[in-house]
């Protein structure tokens, strides 16, 4: 199964499951969304339950939040990442806040807000950004992001469920390249847990998303050409964020490396680096390193050279071992 | 009487009388009929010659430059491309109602107001294959084209963003007392956008000459107008703003062009915004990344695409001996031309220098980012082969 079947199937199975549950967004109704995860789902459900909105970003987020008070699960899906800040403020101090503010008498836990995120798709600009650092500040939201078709699956339908309101960003390169065996019924993985997809013993790297193959493929050429043995890290959920097993990791292995898309100057690497300093300072051979996007906007004719790639990982991972 | 507190009108009534949706009804001006003639009460616009023919050659080239990118686009020449076709009459029409030195802020979908201003066929070009030519440093996706030399913000995709910019930047125009206004294009799906609310209350309370130009195509990418709004269309808001408002045939040239010139003498001599809605259909597809058989049908483009604005208004200037059509197929096939050739030259110069990624980000790269970009050239000096060439 590729990961659109797999979001398409969480999401089938979720409706099933909950009799009120809604999903609106732009062009999600008939059409089924431009990249076709909600296809058939408003055939099968009705147009009161899988609805196109107005093309207003914080009108669907301001309706969600309303909806998801009410118990309703309501899953929002916002066209790409970059079109999320219309509801910057919707998100950020009401999604995340509902809770707290009202001492716990109202909440939009039932709020899941989906969104393909990333590169890799000659989008330039505005179809390409990774935010999860902007609302990783926010208290109160959690972050999750996929790597593969399985993966998606399970953590949407923990998303779903999770009594907290969700920020689930997928990977749109991956959107029908990536393909992995996918059970249909029903099933669901941690959020805020990291999952050690290889293990190692000279260096850990610590990804997510459409990056998480990317460190795979560094890691298999250094092991190759250079018989360096590497620790792969998915984080998976960004907020929480699993600091145990990162830490375990590292304080094996001594050396750390973070790979994102998003650029480097208070990207999530910062955050897990000054974690790892402080909490593995004396198991550490070399600094902990990171290879991220530049400083800059998403460039379109030089994404190749923006992106965070497996030779920029390689490279590094020879540098943190020279150290 | 004014309640200048409350800013209402002070008629009391006794009676409970809601005013209901149908109070307005909003006429839609159409000069031409599909025939190319006038319709006998109509009024035709003062259009000379040079102008009628300019606006004429513009929708003529657009359609073919459309036509040809959308081919290269499926060859994989291009990585994307939006076509205006349907719309070619609004745009070039609203453009030659407008002073040269006129702001446009647009879209994405009005590259024939572009050219009719003078955006050649070679600067297009290198946008579209995003060159070392292009004057977007080849940073954008294709048709986000923009010219500070043509009073053309250049396009940026987060939708109706520019709306309420075009406010500010017409309020700029009156407290310099600059004799121009802006017009500002966008559709009906970005009408639903916050910004467009927040723009239109702007420029009304700020006195902004500001010419709101929406295009009502009838979908927003699958999105049909009747699940983007309830109501009279967009013209309606308008007028809840407090702004005057036109609704115009969209596939009527000199509609258009008669409804902008209007529009721009209401801006300079009142200082105030103006809203034009004009009505069409988006004939082809949202985008190349679209295929429109996922929500409509072939018999209902069909339906609307018969009532060509180009050839409408071909037979007008036929009609008025202002063209001859055998030169203009002459002139047609010439165009083509020059368009593959054009082709084979934009895509053969290079791309931008690398250098350039770290350009712009403020006036002048920061310490970090030449290091950031030193690092780059470092890298890819161990693999040159496979990126950009670092010169
Ligand atoms: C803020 C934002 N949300 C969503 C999108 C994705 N998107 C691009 S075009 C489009 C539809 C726009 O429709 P309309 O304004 O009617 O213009 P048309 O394409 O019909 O000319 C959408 C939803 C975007 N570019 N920006």
């Amino acid at each position: 199964m590729n990961m659109l079947n797999a979001l398409n199937n969480a999401l089938d199975l979720a409706m099933s499951k909950h009799p009120h549950m809604c999903i609106l967004g732009e062009d999600v109704g008939f059409f089924g969304g431009v990249f076709r995860i909600t296809k058939d789902l408003q055939k099968k459900y009705g147009e009161d339950r899988v609805f196109n909105t107005p093309l207003t970003e914080q009108g669907i987020i301001g309706f969600a939040n309303g909806l998801a008070a009410t118990g309703i699960p309501v899953i929002a899906e916002i066209q790409f990442a970059d079109y999320m800040f219309p509801a910057f403020d919707q998100l950020v101090n009401e999604t995340a806040k509902y809770r707290y503010r009202t001492g716990g008498e109202f909440n939009v836990g039932a709020l899941t807000v989906r969104s393909p995120y990333g590169g890799g798709i000659a989008g330039g600009l505005y179809h390409s950004q990774s935010p999860e650092a902007y609302y990783a500040h926010t208290p109160g939201l959690k972050i999750v992001i996929p790597r593969d078709p399985y993966q998606a699956k399970g953590l949407l339908l923990s998303a779903i469920s999770d009594p907290n309101p969700v920020l689930f960003f997928e990977p749109k390169k991956l959107y029908r390249t990536s393909k992995s065996d996918v059970l249909d019924t029903y099933y669901s993985l941690p959020l805020g847990v990291a999952d050690i997809i290889q293990t190692g013993t000279d260096i850990t790297i610590v990804a997510w998303g459409a990056q998480v193959e990317v460190i795979q493929k560094a890691a298999k050429m250094a092991l190759e050409q250079d018989n360096i043995s590497i620790e792969l890290i998915d984080l998976r959920s960004i907020l929480p964020w699993d600091i145990q097993t990162v830490t375990d990791s590292v304080k094996k292995t001594g050396r750390l490396i973070i790979n994102h898309e998003a650029p480097i100057t208070n990207g999530f690497g910062s955050e897990i680096a000054a974690t790892v300093q402080l909490e593995c300072f004396l198991s550490l051979e070399a600094p902990i390193m990171r290879v991220c996007g530049l400083d800059i906007p998403f460039p379109f004719c030089h994404e190749k050279e923006y992106l965070p790639d497996h030779l920029k990982t390689y490279e590094m991972i020879k540098r943190s071992m020279r150290y | 009487m004014k309640n200048t507190i409350n800013h209402t009108t002070h008629i009391i009534t006794h009676t409970l009388k809601p005013i209901t949706t149908d109070a307005l009804s909003i006429e839609t001006l159409s000069l031409l009929k599909t025939n190319g003639s006038l319709y006998p009460e109509a009024v035709c616009p003062t259009i000379d010659q040079k102008t009628a023919v300019k606006i004429y050659h513009t929708m003529q080239f657009i359609r073919l430059l459309d036509d040809r990118m959308q081919a290269c686009q499926r060859q994989g020449r291009i990585s994307f491309y939006m076509q205006c076709l349907g719309e070619e009459a609004a745009v070039t029409g609203s453009a030659a109602g407008l002073h040269q030195q006129d702001m446009i802020f647009a879209q994405y979908r009005e590259q024939a107001a572009l050219h009719y201003r003078g955006f050649t066929l070679q600067q297009f070009m290198n946008q579209l294959f995003s060159n070392q030519l292009d004057l977007g440093k080849g940073r954008q996706m294709p048709v986000h084209y923009g010219s500070a030399d043509l009073n053309y913000m250049t396009i940026s995709s987060p939708l109706a963003t520019q709306i309420p910019q075009a406010s500010g930047y017409a309020y700029g125009q009156r407290l310099r007392k600059d004799p121009y206004c802006t017009l500002c294009y966008f559709g009906e799906g970005a009408a639903s956008e916050g910004d467009f609310h927040a723009g239109l209350n702007m420029a009304a309370v700020h006195q902004a000459p500001v010419i709101f130009f929406c295009r009502n195509n009838g979908y927003a990418i699958s999105t049909p107008t009747y699940e983007q709004f309830i109501g009279d269309g967009i013209a309606s808001r308008g007028i809840g703003y407090g702004i005057d408002t036109l609704r115009v045939d969209g596939n009527d040239v000199l509609a258009v062009y008669a409804a902008t010139q209007y529009a721009r003498n209401h801006a300079m001599t009142q200082h105030k915004p103006f809203l034009i809605e004009a009505i069409n259909y988006r004939s082809a597809a949202h985008s190349t990344s679209d295929d429109p058989i996922g929500y409509r049908t072939k018999e209902e483009e069909k339906k609307f695409s018969t009532n060509n604005a180009f050839y409408r208004y071909e037979t007008f200037l036929i009609q008025k001996n202002w063209i001859d059509l055998k030169e203009e197929i002459e002139r047609t096939e010439q165009i083509k031309q020059d368009i593959l050739t054009d082709v084979k030259r934009a895509e053969k110069i290079e791309k931008p220098i690398i250098d350039q990624m770290i350009e712009d980000v403020y006036d002048k790269p920061t310490t970090q980012l030449f290091n950031q970009l030193d690092d780059l050239k470092k890298h890819i000096q161990h693999y040159p082969e496979l990126y950009s060439h670092v010169h």
